[in-house]
Parts: C-alpha cells; sequence; structure tokens
C-alpha cells in the first residue's frame, strides 16, 4: 500500500503517462523498424524515381542533370526494351503456371496421411532453402552436356535431336531459368496453400462425406472456395515477385544467348551494374514498376467481381 | 480416417508415385552437385550421365578450402548473415509486438508502407543506394550489407512475428501486468519466452535470405576482402570454369548452412503461417 | 483495504460510446457482482477497474485517489481470468509466486506465502507440475491461488468459473464464498450466471447495454426489480409478463380478466404484469385467475414446470414445488399470487408499490 501511495500521480503528471501509454508507446516498439524502413527503402525509392528523369551514368560524370522524360523516350524506340518486355511476359506466365500447379498438387498430397510425412515434407521444401545463386548454377551445370545428364536424357527421349546446351539455343534458352524457377518455387505454393489447407475444418469434409460427396466434389465444393483467397493473394504476390526476380536468368544466362532470356529486371541490373547508366536503369525500373501496379489493379478490380463473399 | 482406408490401391499407389516424382524432382539437383563434388577429376568425363560416381574423394573440398579464398567468402557470408539475422529478429520482433498487441492511430498506415516495400522491384533502389552507399563511403563494407539487408527483410519478418504473437493469448500477458510488471517487463518474462520457436523460425529465415542475396552485394561488393559467399562463388566460377569438381564442392559448401537451418526452421514455418499454434 | 468509487465513468471506442454515466459505490470488504447477458459491458467495467482498459471519462477512485491514469501493476489489485492466463512456461509454485518474484521480495516469504495458500487450495502436491499437466479445475485453483498469494486490496474476479464443469463450478463458488469471509477482502466478479451471483454477492450490479439497470442486494434485486430487464434476468425460471392495462382500482388482462392489485401504486401507467412462476399456482377452476391447457410438463424431482397456453394471455410459465400429477394436454387452471406481482410502464420501469 505504500507503493501505491508513492506512485499515486496527481492530475498533472497522469495525462502524459495515459498519452504515453497507449499512444507513444507502440511507436516505441515501432521506431527501429520505421527508421531503417524509410532511409534504407523508401528514401531510396523516391531518389530512384528521381533518378529516371536525370542523367545519372557514372561513366559520364560530367553529363548529369534533368532530362525530363528522355530516358522514357530513348526506352521507347529500344528494341531490347520490347524484347525484354515480351521475355518478361512469358517468364513470369511459364514460371507462375507450372509453380502453382505443381505446388497445389503437393499441397494436397501433403495434407494426406502417409508413412514418413515429415522427412517427405522436409525434403521437397529444402530446394527452398537452397540459395537462388547456387540453384542457377546447379541448373546451369545440369544443361551442361559435358557435366549434366540433362541433355543426354533429353535427346535419349527424343526431345533434343542430339545432346546440345539449351542454355545456348536462343528459341529454347528460356526453358532453363523457368525450370530453376519452378525447382525453387514450387515449395513456396506448397507451404502457403498447405497451410490454408489445413485450416479448413475437418467436420466440413465430414459433414460432405455424409452428405454423400465424392472425393471430387469435396474437392470443388469446398477445397477450392476455402484456397480461393489464399490462391488469389499468393498468386498475385508472387506474380510480382518472379517478374522482378533477376538472379536466376542473371546467373544461368545473362540474359543471352541474343538477349533471347533478357526480362526486365535483368535488364535494369545489366543497365545499372555494367553500363554504371543509373538513369536509364531507373527508367526501365519505373517503366516495370508502372506494369506491376497495373497487373495488381487489375487482378484486385477482378477479385472483386468474381468473389461475392 | 475411412475415407484412407477405404481408398483403392491404385489411388494409394498413384500417391506414393506422385510423392515419389516430387522427392526425386526436389533432391535430384542436389544430388548430382554432390556426385560431381565427390567424383575424382579424372573419372568425371568417362563418367558421364551414371548415377553412381565409379569413384571417391574429398581432394576437390580440401583444393576449395585451402587453395582458394573461400573461407574468407565463408567468413564474410557468416557475419552478414547472423547479423542481418539478429538485428532483424529484434527488430521485427519489436514491430510485431506492437501490431500483434496495440491499436493505435496510423497502424494501417505503417502496415501499408510495409506492404508497398514488398511490391515494388528491389532493383529499383540498386542505384540510389550504391550512391548512398558509395556518399557515405561504406562500399565495399559488409556493414552497409547488413544495414540493407536488415531493412529489406524487416517487413516480412514482422508480419512472421506479428503471426507468433497473435497465437498468444493477451490475457497472459495482462495477467503478468496485474501482477505488477510494466509491459516491457511482461514482454520479456512471459512472451517472449512463450515465441521461442517463433523467434527461431524468423532467425533461420532471414539468416537464408541474407545467405542467398546476390545481386545487392554484386552491386556493393567488389573486394576479394569482403566478398560474401554467392559473390565470391560467381566470381570464382567465371574465373575457373573448367574445373567442375571444384566448382561443385564451393556449391555443396554454399548449401550446408541455409540447409541446415532450413531444417531447423521448415517445421514452424507452416505453423507460423497457420498461426495460434503456439498457445500455451 | 479498498474503497472504490466509480463516479461518471463512460467508455468509447473511437466515437463508438459502449458505456455511459456509470456510478457505483463499492465499499471496502464488500462482494460485488457484475451481471449481465454477452455484451452488455460487464467484462469491460472489469477490466477499466483493473487498468487493463483506458477509461474515457469521469473519475476512478481507490481510497479517495484518482486512479485512472495508475498502470495495472500499481493497483494493487488481483485478477482471476475466465481463461486463468497460467504463465504455461512455469510451473504451478512459480506461476503463483510470480507477483511477488516480480516485487522482488524474499524467498522465503515467497516460498512460505506460496505453500500457505497451495495448502488452502489443496495444490501441496501440484506445485512442480507445469499447468498444461493439471486439470481444469487444478487450474482454475491456481489462478485463485496467483490471486491469493499476493495479498491484494481488492480481488478482480472474470467469469473464472465459466470453463468448468457444472459440479465443479458448484465447488468452487463454495470456495470463493468461503475465500472472501476468510479474507474479508473487496472482491468484483463478473458473471452471465445469476445463480453465481445471487449465492455469492453482497450487492449485485445489473448491466445492460453498457447501462446500470440497478444495484441491490440478491433479494431486492429478486423482490423489487427496477425494471422489466432485471426482473427478467434475475430469477429462474424467467418471469412471467403480461400485457395489461388498467382497470379501475385493479388491472385487466387481454382476455377480459380483472385482476385486483392490492398494492397502491398508481395504475395508469401499467403496460405489463410481471409474476414469477414460482408465484403461479395450479388451482380448482373456482379460485383460478386464468384457465389453459399444460403444453409441456417438466418434471424435475424437486418443482415441476408447467408450460400452459391460455387462450388471449398466452404463454405462462407455471412452478409447483414437488412432483405435480400432471400430464400434457391436460386443462390447467392457474391462480396468481397478487401480493407479489409486479407492474411495469411502457418503457418498462416498475411501478413503485
Amino acid at each position: 500500500m505504500t507503493a501505491l501511495a508513492d506512485t499515486a500521480p496527481g492530475e498533472t503528471r497522469a495525462r502524459p503517462s495515459f498519452y504515453f501509454r497507449y499512444m507513444v508507446e507502440p511507436y516505441l516498439y515501432l521506431s527501429p523498424a520505421i527508421i531503417l524502413i524509410a532511409l534504407v527503402m523508401m528514401v531510396p525509392l523516391v531518389i530512384g524515381i528521381s533518378y529516371a528523369f536525370q542523367s545519372v551514368n557514372l561513366l559520364r560524370p560530367f553529363q548529369t542533370g534533368w532530362v525530363g522524360f528522355e530516358n522514357f523516350q530513348s526506352l521507347w524506340s529500344d528494341r531490347k526494351f520490347w524484347l525484354a518486355l515480351t521475355n518478361t511476359f512469358w517468364w513470369t506466365l511459364g514460371s507462375i503456371t507450372l509453380q502453382f500447379f505443381l505446388g497445389l498438387g503437393l499441397a494436397l498430397l501433403l495434407n494426406t496421411q502417409f508413412h514418413g510425412k515429415r522427412l517427405v515434407q522436409a525434403l521437397v521444401f529444402l530446394p527452398w532453402a537452397v540459395p537462388t545463386f547456387l540453384s542457377a548454377l546447379t541448373w546451369a551445370w545440369l544443361f551442361n552436356p559435358t557435366i549434366g545428364p540433362l541433355p543426354h536424357w533429353l535427346a535419349a527421349l527424343g526431345i533434343l535431336s542430339e545432346p546440345f546446351n539449351i542454355l545456348g539455343d536462343p528459341d529454347l534458352a528460356m526453358w532453363g531459368p523457368i525450370t530453376a524457377n519452378v525447382w525453387f518455387g514450387i515449395p513456396f505454393f506448397a507451404i502457403t496453400l498447405l497451410a490454408a489447407l489445413q485450416s479448413i475444418p475437418g467436420e466440413l469434409y465430414e459433414a460432405a462425406e455424409i452428405d454423400g460427396a465424392t472425393t471430387w466434389q469435396c474437392f470443388t465444393k469446398i477445397t477450392l472456395p476455402f484456397l480461393a483467397p489464399m490462391i488469389a493473394i499468393t498468386v498475385m504476390l508472387r506474380t510480382i515477385w518472379i517478374a522482378n526476380f533477376a538472379d536466376l536468368i542473371f546467373v544461368m544466362t545473362g540474359g543471352g544467348p541474343a538477349n533471347s532470356t533478357q526480362i526486365l529486371s535483368t535488364y535494369i541490373f545489366t543497365t545499372a551494374f555494367r553500363k554504371l547508366d543509373f538513369g536509364y536503369a531507373s527508367a526501365i525500373a519505373v517503366a516495370l514498376l508502372g506494369l506491376l501496379l497495373l497487373y495488381a489493379a487489375v487482378l484486385l478490380m477482378l477479385r472483386r467481381k468474381m468473389v461475392k463473399i | 480416417m475411412r475415407a484412407y482406408r477405404s481408398s483403392s490401391s491404385v489411388v494409394v499407389a498413384g500417391k506414393y508415385i506422385a510423392l515419389g516424382f516430387y522427392v526425386a524432382f526436389a533432391l535430384f539437383p542436389l544430388y548430382w552437385l554432390l556426385k560431381i563434388a565427390v567424383t575424382p577429376d579424372k573419372l568425371i568425363f568417362t563418367d558421364g550421365t551414371s548415377l553412381v560416381p565409379s569413384g571417391f574423394t574429398f581432394e576437390n573440398f580440401s583444393t576449395v578450402l585451402v587453395q582458394t579464398d573461400f573461407l574468407a567468402y565463408f567468413r564474410n557470408s557468416l557475419v552478414v548473415s547472423l547479423g542481418t539475422a539478429a538485428i532483424t529478429t529484434c527488430i521485427a520482433a519489436a514491430a510485431g509486438y506492437a501490431f500483434s498487441r496495440f491499436d493505435f492511430r496510423g497502424k494501417r498506415l505503417v502496415i501499408a508502407v510495409m506492404l508497398i516495400t514488398q511490391m515494388f522491384p528491389l532493383l529499383m533502389i540498386i542505384a540510389p543506394i550504391y550512391k548512398i552507399v558509395a556518399y557515405v563511403g561504406l562500399l565495399n563494407s559488409l556493414t552497409s550489407l547488413i544495414i540493407v539487408y536488415t531493412a529489406f527483410n524487416i517487413p516480412f519478418a514482422t508480419f512472421l512475428m506479428q503471426s507468433f504473437f497473435d497465437g498468444i493469448p493477451k490475457d497472459l500477458e495482462e495477467a503478468g501486468m496485474i501482477d505488477g510488471c510494466t509491459r516491457f517487463t511482461a514482454l520479456r518474462k512471459i512472451i517472449l519466452p512463450l515465441t521461442l520457436p517463433g523467434l527461431a523460425a524468423t532467425l533461420g529465415f532471414i539468416f537464408t535470405a541474407a545467405w542467398s542475396e546476390l545481386l545487392f552485394a554484386l552491386m556493393l561488393i567488389n573486394s576479394n576482402d569482403t566478398m560474401t559467399f554467392p559473390v565470391g562463388l560467381l566470381t570464382f566460377v567465371s574465373k575457373f570454369s573448367v574445373d567442375w569438381g571444384q566448382m561443385m564442392a564451393a556449391g555443396v559448401l554454399a548449401l550446408v548452412p541455409s540447409c541446415l537451418f532450413f531444417i531447423f526452421i521448415q517445421r514452424y514455418l507452416v505453423q507460423g503461417l497457420t498461426s495460434g499454434a503456439v498457445k500455451g | 483495504m479498498a474503497r472504490i468509487e466509480l463516479q461518471t465513468i463512460s467508455k468509447a471506442y473511437g466515437s463508438v460510446e459502449v458505456m455511459r454515466d456509470i456510478n457505483l459505490t463499492i465499499e471496502d470488504g464488500e462482494f460485488i457482482v457484475l451481471v449481465g447477458p454477452s455484451g452488455c459491458g460487464k467484462s469491460t467495467l472489469l477490466r477499466m477497474i483493473a487498468g487493463l482498459e483506458p477509461i474515457t471519462g469521469g473519475e476512478f477512485r481507490i481510497d479517495g485517489k484518482r486512479m485512472n491514469e495508475v498502470p495495472p501493476r500499481d493497483r494493487d489489485m488481483a485478477m482471476v481470468f475466465q481463461s486463468y492466463a497460467l504463465y504455461p512456461h512455469m510451473d504451478v509454485a512459480r506461476n503463483m509466486g510470480f507477483s511477488l518474484e516480480i516485487r522482488k521480495s524474499a524467498t522465503e516469504e515467497r516460498v512460505s506465502k506460496v505453500e500457505a495458500a497451495a495448502k488452502t487450495l489443496g495444490l501441496t502436491d501440484l506445485t512442480k507440475r507445469l499447468p498444461k499437466a493439471l486439470s481444469g479445475g487444478q487450474r482454475q485453483r491456481v489462478a485463485m491461488g496467483r490471486a491469493i498469494v499476493r495479498d491484494p486490496s481488492a480481488f478482480l474476479f472474470d467469469e473464472p468459473l465459466s470453463n468448468l464443469d457444472a459440479a465443479l463450478r458448484v465447488e468452487m463458488r463454495l470456495e470463493i464464498a468461503r475465500l472472501h469471509q476468510r479474507l474479508a477482502a473487496t472482491m468484483i466478479y463478473v458473471t452471465h450466471d445469476q445463480v453465481e451471483a445471487l449465492t455469492l454477492a453482497d450487492r449485485i450490479v445489473v448491466l445492460n447495454a453498457g447501462d446500470i439497470q440497478q444495484v441491490g442486494t440478491p433479494l431486492e434485486l429478486y423482490e423489487r426489480p427496477a425494471n422489466k430487464f432485471v426482473a427478467q434476468f434475475i430469477g429462474s425460471p424467467t418471469m412471467n409478463i403480461l400485457s395489461v392495462e388498467q382497470s379501475g382500482r385493479g388491472v385487466q388482462l387481454k382476455d377480459g380478466t380483472v385482476l385486483q392489485l392490492t398494492n397502491g401504486s398508481d395504475k395508469s401507467s401499467a403496460r405489463e404484469l410481471g409474476v414469477r412462476p414460482e408465484h403461479l399456482n395450479v388451482v380448482t377452476p373456482e379460485k383460478a385467475h386464468l384457465s389453459g391447457v399444460a403444453e409441456l410438463v417438466e418434471h424435475l424431482g424437486s418443482d415441476t414446470n408447467i408450460h400452459a397456453k391460455v387462450p388471449g394471455v398466452g404463454q405462462v410459465l407455471v412452478r409447483q414445488h414437488g412432483h405435480f400429477p400432471l400430464k400434457a394436454g391436460e386443462p390447467v387452471d392457474i391462480a396468481l399470487d397478487l401480493e407479489k406481482a409486479h407492474l411495469f410502464d411502457a418503457d418498462g420501469r416498475r411501478l413503485a408499490a
């Protein structure tokens, strides 16, 4: 009780403590995160956008300054940009489709009972833990006929006329990074969809079974509707992520041969990294950002129309 | 359970074949990496596509470890990844706790900003970051990488930690506060001990992410002394593109830490995403 | 000990006001039960008293000192949560002694206090166990023990028995009553169960939709409910409510029956008549006020509940003591104990006797 008397504050001292507890305290916990994100991500983002309207080339340090839309004008007439845009589309579409369906299949399998489930789960999720540069190198090696088995197998199956490196063939090269990306990305979909599957109450299936539903009906009438929100959000986030994902292609093909695997994000990176032309790189990045925002907006609009809940 | 028992043996066989396919697809590239790494140099080409090496050696590993700078790269990567993981986890735990337990003005805005950082191309800020880091004189330093990686990983780690905190009943820290704790003491003595699995999962996740980052490291580091493992390996590959055994041995070495961490955390990942699994 | 005063307390979430103008004084050593349907604000009020929820307006005082902004740890109150909120990573003894540990009291003192509390609650053999190895009843005891060990100036209970089965609930209810007798500490107890309220309370506070409906002893609430809400909430089975209008010195039911109420209240504003099922009797036709058909008869052994349908009046529940040999479908004649009937006006307020 004496402690109580000591700390019982008067009216004037009490007010700040009240505001402290309910208004300021959360920001104490948040401030390190907010400060770092602001300084390392938001400020550079604004600078990055401003670069798109400037001439910033470290190789030509004396030609700096605002140039308006000049970078975008050269972008418009840049054949490589349009090629990279087309490639980005196929790269993203191919990767996301295969990742999603294979990931969904895996999640459904892992949601059943079988012996050694924990081990299997750990093994199939393993590719996700493999550093991306290493996935890229490993797959590049696997596609190399000198050292890897894949060209030989593909030739034996009659898919290739002879065992050559598809990464060197402009028509086929994109399949290399896509394969690596699918390998690397299946676990992401499997994990998120498995989590969503496990949160579906088991009673629903029992009720459906009592009502005489077949396995297929259970899947289409219960599982899919329950997964739909998770599918929508993961597919959207993943599409954006894959479109931005330059590591695999950069390591496996460097955008070649003949720019046949150059996507926008690798184009940004090589422009910044090799040519040190930050202005032009930022212009490509702004274009990519605009396209992704457009995509997200369209998808969210579709979702609002489709999901009636 | 009944449904499984009554399903036909064809379905069961199909299920195991499908699982087998997934396991093989997941493991085969890594197996091949390991296989070439332990095959003696002179047998690499004669072995061709055979699945089992006809000879066995650790020579490639010892060459890589002794005659190249890989130990230094390894050490640099370890410093960067552990530093990033530790700092990110602390900051994200605090932020996730705030999201989980407080309702405050500006919460939606902060969450929105964090979500946006997950959406825009990170490559967009590679040029400004380079210029800023160069301006403050931190090019070629591991500190710059730790700071940059920490910021990149905070949003995801925060949402992960929030879901772990959400799984712990609010009653517990309220009981603590009535028992005489300040909010911070309650957090430290009651909530954090219960969040240990969550902290471990976040730590491991961020470690893996930092371990594999390539492009920013490539941009910000070009001196051999401070190269991280990915940068070092890539330089090594372009320099010695003929010595397959050594390259793959280096690859296997790069794989070890992140795989160890992953095996450790993967159990918690599904739990963390489902949330509510850590209820006391 | 503690005298707790609530003066024009209000609570709002943003612009939504969920509680307004709460005035209540709790005397030192009093056992107060806050009761009401779910969502009435009783738990919010308790949490405001505990300091877990900010008070939006008004003043909250303990022993005359303003406490609105004092954090929970400095209010010297112990609380038993509905979920028990036992710390899962600490054993029973550490759970119970945690508040002393935080206040850095001497180890010997802590050990002896924990042992004493464990003995009182019959937990002596369980002190080394973790909460997850305890049954529901044992967890409840540990939660109580944690409160006792602190020797606080007031105990707060937030529906502490609602997770227990019926038999255990009765046992723990007695335990809490004994505890109050022994410690003579101020206790504030939240429940939605009127039996707990009636058996434990010195005074009951009935809340509905954020407003205090009535404060009084259990008997006052039962005999002189302030309004229709309290009348229906207190007492089981629920009070019968019949529509009436004034007729001379008495009131008239919808079927035309005139009841000569002896109490002298003004009946001009009377709209409804309330009679508890135990104040209705099955009688011979000539003494009856109402005649109907028994639709459902529940034989509970100690009592018989007769749900009767009275043409023109509606559904009426009669409670007869002991076994009453009546079958569903049989005619039934009912007399009202007019001495114990209540009249309510259009706003549901009880017309004073």
